[in-house]
């Protein structure tokens, strides 16, 4: 038997390998490339073409009604968030079926093995994953977003007092959730991690929504509800934020006040984001990151 | 001396330790000691070590679930083993820059479906740090026979073109270990031929190659030596000649005395089929043993009608290799 016991020698220094970086952006620019090719990018353009149709015209009708221009801009705020939160699932629903397949959907298939057989990190890969399924959704609900803005302006004449904010706090969110179901990805199926993210987020939502009813109704026990949904999974925080960035300041009053009712109202936010909050949302980011990458180097393939 | 060089100024002892590093033999392409694997409750591979040396064609032979698979992908790192050591090139397995020169075709191939041929390899070659020119990607493909099939999309291939643009994948950041596992389960008898004079083009090239294969005949053809895995344990190792080393001679003879059977005895062990006689040959035999065998029945009055050698092909090996290990299994039961 020739096979000795002693371990070799250190050889020369091995070339190196891709670095670190170029990995990284390898790995985005590949994801983007199957987001773009797969049948999701399809999908995802007609239902955004089909909202923003359907609020065109549901904004030049009201356009035609005799409305006082308080009355005008709270409806149009109303209108222009449930669109935006017609996006904002939208975007949930086509990043988190395609975070599934691009990093479970590998792994299952075997198009993982030949990829990590190269010399790469593995947590160089899954940040590359990550980073362009966040641009990928990020800028989705960015352009889908701008256009909306850009009808609501055209039809009835209306423009948010911060869209840019409004835009970025989108796409945090959208982040926030992707980031949710790289890590779920990593652990099980395709199909389960996507389903349960989307499950979550929404369950976040109904939580955000009973909480605002709590504290209209100054209970602080239905309150807490929403707010411990908030700092669990920050999408609803973030959207509601976005939301306030929407919405007319003058919104919250003509709905009759932020404890008179506007506060328990699903597609109004009565406070714009804390700073902490903000920074709670990165420092969850990049916890929930962290462990999908522990996760994912620690992974028998 | 080594305080000469240490003390000495101008960073003479760093070149003198390079010297002496870079007169050392290179490390072998794969080396792994004591690898243990365990999935719950079931052991996958228990100490298993072995070495594929530089420019070395060594082949994995072993019976479904034997842990071949699981051997390759501890090597590649892309298994983490419970207990033991695994190097690649001189560096450890678990260190991603010890996969830079190295090509890997796993059993369970899949491309991404929605790149083209050419797409894929340029992808690997970006995360091989490599630089390889269009041309020579293009060659590549040409060598596994898709040239005509570059520019389209991997989803359209079949199994047998997908296995053939994995082994494009895996020779074409010019590797200097290939590890190729099952590479020709879904390829024709064409296709193997081609994966046969593939391997044997490495190995002129000096490029170390570990072949996994069950086509017994693909890796007697190519392989400098073999390891026989049989429940997660390695049962055989050595060069071909080494494992079938051993030959027999088939004897058809008339007017045995006990004298001339003694002398058979002498040789190696007798077996009777009818009519036949079969001896077996001594390992380290230098081409005297059958000769002198017939001179001495001759003298000894035996009348000698036919003398056939015998080779054991490698198949038959390994069959004795696993039948051994499960009689002897079955008697420490008992």
């Amino acid at each position: 038997m020739t096979t000795s016991d002693t371990r070799p020698a250190p050889d020369r220094p091995a070339p190196p390998g891709a670095s670190t970086l170029r990995t990284v952006l390898t790995v985005a620019a590949l994801t983007l490339r199957e987001a773009s090719r797969r049948r999701v990018l399809l999908a995802l353009a007609a239902l955004t073409v089909a909202l923003l149709v359907l609020s065109a015209w549901g904004f030049s009708r009201l356009a035609g009604e005799a409305l006082t221009s308080g009355e005008a801009r709270l409806t149009a705020s109303i209108v222009l968030n449930l669109v935006m939160f017609g996006f904002s699932l939208v975007a949930a629903l086509g990043t988190a079926f395609l975070a599934g397949p691009t990093l479970a959907g590998e792994t299952e298939s075997g198009i993982a093995l030949a990829v990590l057989s190269r010399p790469i990190r593995r947590s160089a890969f899954l940040l590359g994953k990550w980073l362009g399924l966040v641009a990928f959704g990020s800028g989705f609900v960015v352009v889908a977003g701008l256009a909306e803005i850009l009808v609501v302006r055209a039809t009835v004449d209306y423009w948010p007092p911060s869209p840019v904010t409004a835009l970025a706090l989108l796409a945090a969110q959208t982040a926030v959730l992707l980031t949710l179901t790289v890590l779920l990805a990593t652990a099980v199926s395709p199909m389960a991690s996507g389903v349960i993210a989307v499950g979550l987020f929404c369950t976040t939502w109904v939580a955000g929504v009973v909480g605002a009813i709590g504290t209209a109704l100054g209970n602080d026990a239905v309150a807490q509800v929403g707010a411990v949904s908030r700092v669990l999974l920050p999408t609803d925080g973030l959207w509601r934020g976005a939301m306030n960035a929407f919405q007319d300041p003058s919104a919250i009053v003509q709905f009759g006040g932020a404890d008179q009712g506007a506060g328990a109202f699903p597609f109004l936010s009565v406070a714009p984001l804390s700073a902490a909050y903000l920074a709670w949302s990165a420092v969850w980011v990049l916890m929930i990151g962290g462990l999908a990458a522990a996760a994912y180097i620690r992974k028998d393939l | 001396m080594a305080t000469d060089s240490l003390t000495a100024p101008d960073g003479a002892a760093l070149r003198a330790a390079s010297e002496l590093v870079s007169a050392l033999p290179p490390a072998p392409a794969a080396w792994c000691s004591g690898l243990h694997k365990r999935y719950r409750k079931r052991t996958a591979v228990e100490d298993v070590s072995l070495q594929v040396g530089r420019g070395e064609v060594v082949g994995l032979l072993g019976p479904n679930g034997a842990g071949k698979t699981t051997v390759i992908k501890m090597l590649l790192g892309l298994v983490r083993p419970d207990a033991g050591e695994a190097m690649l090139l001189g560096r450890p397995s678990a260190d991603p820059a010890a996969r830079a020169r190295v090509g890997y075709l796993p059993e369970l191939f899949r491309y991404q479906p929605w790149l083209s041929a050419a797409e894929v390899l340029a992808l690997h070659v970006r995360l091989a740090g490599g630089d390889v020119s269009r041309a020579e990607q293009a060659e590549c493909l040409s060598l596994v026979g898709l040239g005509g099939r570059a520019a389209d999309r991997v989803g359209g291939f079949s199994k047998g073109m997908q296995q053939r643009l994995g082994l494009a994948v895996a020779l074409v950041a010019r590797p200097e270990f290939v590890v190729l596992d099952e590479p020709t389960s879904a390829l024709d008898p064409l296709g193997r031929a081609d994966v046969r004079d593939i391997v044997l083009e490495l190995r002129t090239r000096g490029v170390a190659v570990l072949l996994n294969s069950h086509l017994i005949g693909e890796v007697e053809r190519v392989c400098d030596r073999v390891v026989v895995l049989d429940r997660g344990r390695v049962a055989a190792s050595g060069t071909l000649a080494e494992l079938l080393g051993q030959r027999e001679l088939r004897l058809q003879l008339t007017g045995l005395t006990p004298a001339a059977q003694q002398r058979l005895a002498a040789t190696g062990r007798v077996d009777t089929d009818g009519a036949w006689l079969t001896v077996a040959v001594p390992a380290d035999d230098d081409g005297t043993a059958a000769p002198d065998l017939v001179a001495d029945l001759v003298a000894l009055g035996v009348r000698v009608h036919a003398v056939e050698p015998v080779r054991i092909s490698l198949e038959e090996r390994l069959l004795g290799i696993l039948r051994d290990g499960a009689a002897s299994r079955a008697g420490e039961q008992s």
